[in-house]
């Protein structure tokens, strides 16, 4: 493989329904900052049905160029015609680095397309850099093994490709009328050869839990121990009108939904205040909520790594001082109802 | 039907300490256990073997000591296992890793067909997901990645329907056969082992594989050689200020948090309408 030949950064575009996926915009300026320092051109890949005319937005928030691949075969995401089409035209372009956003099928197509090209991929990054020196580009994530960051390095095979959690990175500013060049591709996949179908997409639309635009989160973790210690972080988020947010353990545990998982693995936060009650802080954890405008955190061990990232911290036994705020944000609030001053929203 | 389940054997992360002056792992303090996606494969596999007949065959690339992961499984159910180990499979990635599967797969295929091969949504120490993906593209064969729900198996059509977990909802897919799952927790619940099963699986040696047992083996594509991903540098996560510790009894804690949080009161504005 000669490495000199792949040049350029590119971004996977995912669509539903014909609108963009946030992801793929955030991408889009986190490969903007790597493409100008490569000096390379940044690139959108945009399959689906009816969806050439995204392309323009793909332009206003940063991409030089958008490969386009406009097919009926394409309306819906599927591995076995995705994995096809993006492998094509990675061989065909040759492109240095390759993003995709964390999604279930941006991760789907990753891995597929991975082993397609024969190339390395690093999962579920959350920082992202170039070694202009070596010209090799720096994926970082937590690192199992511990309160520490990894740089994942892909040096003898390309494109080097990571998946991004989504709201990690941040879009650019849209800049109206900024233009690119649109590549049109074509797919020589027939419907009657593949193998799956979509027969049908089923959208939860009363969505149970809303993390990433909740303005008050309360987190538990693994020191709340149970069933009853959970309740007793329910109410507190109950009258604070937020929503219970949880660490990777208790979900494992089976405690509480994936949904409500704060992380690497699970969502990115920035609400404007954030409670973590009994979590211990590895950076699997903090990843996710560590932008947050207020952090309390309520640990009973003073060496929780959680106060390293939280505004305030008390020590304290969470059984004992989480009814005593449940109780009192309650008079508080229903104080201040009544004289009018802060309803309860 | 033949089913066949890709298990691995995994530090369990939720008792795993670390030690905070050095920020690194003690390995010791955390038992290996069978990644819990995987003992739900192989519980979804035990279910479909009730009801249509067949083998459920786990294999899993370790050391000799994962050979206790496949046991488990057979007190789930499985009816045989088998452990490729050696030297030359250590250090492998994501993309090493699903080749030296899909070359112990395709020996497995020599003597009896697959049906469905079945693998857990991610392993719990890296949560990547990427092996599936890589071993179905490698057997060419569909992937479906993040199973709920497998709602129809039709042997005679050579076709089957599951439920995939998309954001907010899911997707109704069908699939000819053979091809591979990933499943997440959801699908089932691991039920209790029936005592014949422990004693089976107490007494259970799984069939151990070494590269020189796979045919046709590119020794290149195996272990730390075959993985174009490596790691680079590690550091320790930015430590700010610090928090402003809440001094006092509780009642002065409780207070105190009260007060700063009521401060910022647009926390509690009503918004228009509501
Ligand atoms: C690949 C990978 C991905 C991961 N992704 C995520 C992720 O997305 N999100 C995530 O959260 N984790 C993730 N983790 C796990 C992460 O490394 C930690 O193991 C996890 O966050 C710890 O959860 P915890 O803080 O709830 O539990 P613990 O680390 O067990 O901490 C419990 C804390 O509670 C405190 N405590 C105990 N009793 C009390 C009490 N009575 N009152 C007050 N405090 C008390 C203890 O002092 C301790 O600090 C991931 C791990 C891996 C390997
Ligand atoms: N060493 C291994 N041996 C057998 N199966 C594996 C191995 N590593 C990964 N798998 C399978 O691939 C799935 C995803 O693993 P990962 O890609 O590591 O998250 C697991 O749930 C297993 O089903």
């Amino acid at each position: 493989m000669n490495l000199e030949e792949y040049r350029g950064v590119w971004v996977f575009i995912e669509q539903r329904n014909g609108k963009l996926v946030d992801v793929g915009l955030e991408l889009l300026g986190a490969g903007r900052d790597l493409a100008d320092k490569l000096e390379v051109d940044l690139c959108g890949v945009l399959l689906g049905h009816n969806i050439k005319d995204l392309s323009k937005d793909l332009f206003e928030y940063g991409a030089d160029k958008v490969y386009v691949i406009d097919d009926p075969i394409l309306e819906q995401y599927r591995s076995e015609t995705y994995m096809v089409a993006v492998g094509d035209l990675v061989r065909k372009y040759k492109p240095e680095i390759f993003l995709y956003g964390a999604t279930s099928n941006g991760k789907d197509l990753a891995s597929a397309v991975a082993t397609e090209v024969m190339t390395g991929l690093t999962a579920d990054t959350t920082l992202l850099d170039v070694d202009l020196e070596k010209r090799l580009f720096e994926a970082s994530r937590p690192a199992f093994g511990g309160n520490i960051m990894a740089t994942i390095l892909c040096k003898k095979h390309r494109p080097q490709m990571a998946t991004v959690r989504p709201k990690v990175m941040k879009k650019r500013d849209r800049e109206e009328g900024r233009v690119g060049e649109l590549i049109e591709e074509s797919i020589s996949l027939q419907e009657e050869s593949l193998r799956t179908k979509v027969l049908e997409i089923v959208r939860d639309t009363k969505k149970a839990v809303n993390l990433e635009d909740a303005v008050i989160i309360v987190s538990a973790g693994k020191g709340i121990k149970d069933e009853k210690g959970l309740q007793m972080v329910r109410e507190l988020a109950d009258v604070l009108n937020g929503t219970v947010g949880a660490s990777r353990d208790i979900v494992e545990a089976g405690l509480i939904g994936h949904d409500h998982q704060v992380g690497q693995t699970g969502l990115t936060v920035t609400p404007k205040l954030y409670f973590a009650i009994g979590i211990s802080g590895a950076v699997q954890h903090t990843v996710g909520m560590e932008n947050s405008e207020t952090i309390v955190a309520i640990n009973n061990d003073p060496d929780a790594a959680i106060f390293n990232v939280a505004h305030h911290g008390v020590v304290a036994d969470a059984f004992e001082i989480v009814p005593l705020l449940t109780e009192e944000f309650k008079k508080a609030l229903q104080e201040e109802a009544k004289e009018g001053g802060v309803a309860h929203a | 039907m033949n089913i066949l389940v890709c298990i691995k054997q995994v530090p369990d992360t939720k008792i795993i300490k670390v030690n905070p002056k050095t920020n690194t792992l003690d390995r010791s303090s955390a038992p290996a256990i069978l990644n819990p996606y995987d003992a739900h494969a192989v519980e979804e596999a035990v279910g479909l073997r009730a009801v249509h007949g067949g083998k459920v065959t786990v294999l899993c690339m370790g050391p000799p000591q994962a050979k206790e992961a496949i046991k488990k499984c057979v007190e789930i159910g499985a009816d045989e296992g088998f452990l490729i180990s050696d030297r030359r499979f250590a250090g492998a990635d994501t993309l090493a890793t699903s080749y030296a599967l899909y070359k112990a797969i395709q020996k497995m295929m020599v003597d009896d067909g697959v049906d469905l091969v079945l693998c857990g949504k991610h392993a719990i120490d890296g949560d990547t997901g990427q092996t599936g993906p890589g071993i179905a593209r490698r057997l060419g064969i569909p992937p479906l990645t993040n199973v709920i729900k497998i709602e129809e198996v039709d042997l005679e059509n050579q076709q089957m329907k599951v439920h995939r977990k998309i954001e907010n909802g899911y997707e109704l897919i069908q699939s000819s056969l053979p091809c591979l799952l990933t499943v997440e927790k959801e699908i089932n619940e691991v039920a209790y082992s029936p005592l014949p099963n422990m004693l089976r699986a107490a007494r259970y040696t799984p069939t151990i594989w070494t590269v020189d047992d796979l045919n046709d083996v590119d020794i290149k594509q195996l272990g730390l050689k075959g993985s174009p991903t490596i790691v680079g540098k590690m550091w320790p996560p930015a430590k700010s200020e610090g928090a402003n510790i809440i001094e006092g009894d509780v009642k002065k804690q409780v207070s105190e948090i009260v007060s700063l949080v009521l401060e910022k009161r647009e926390l509690f504005e009503v918004k228009g309408g509501e």
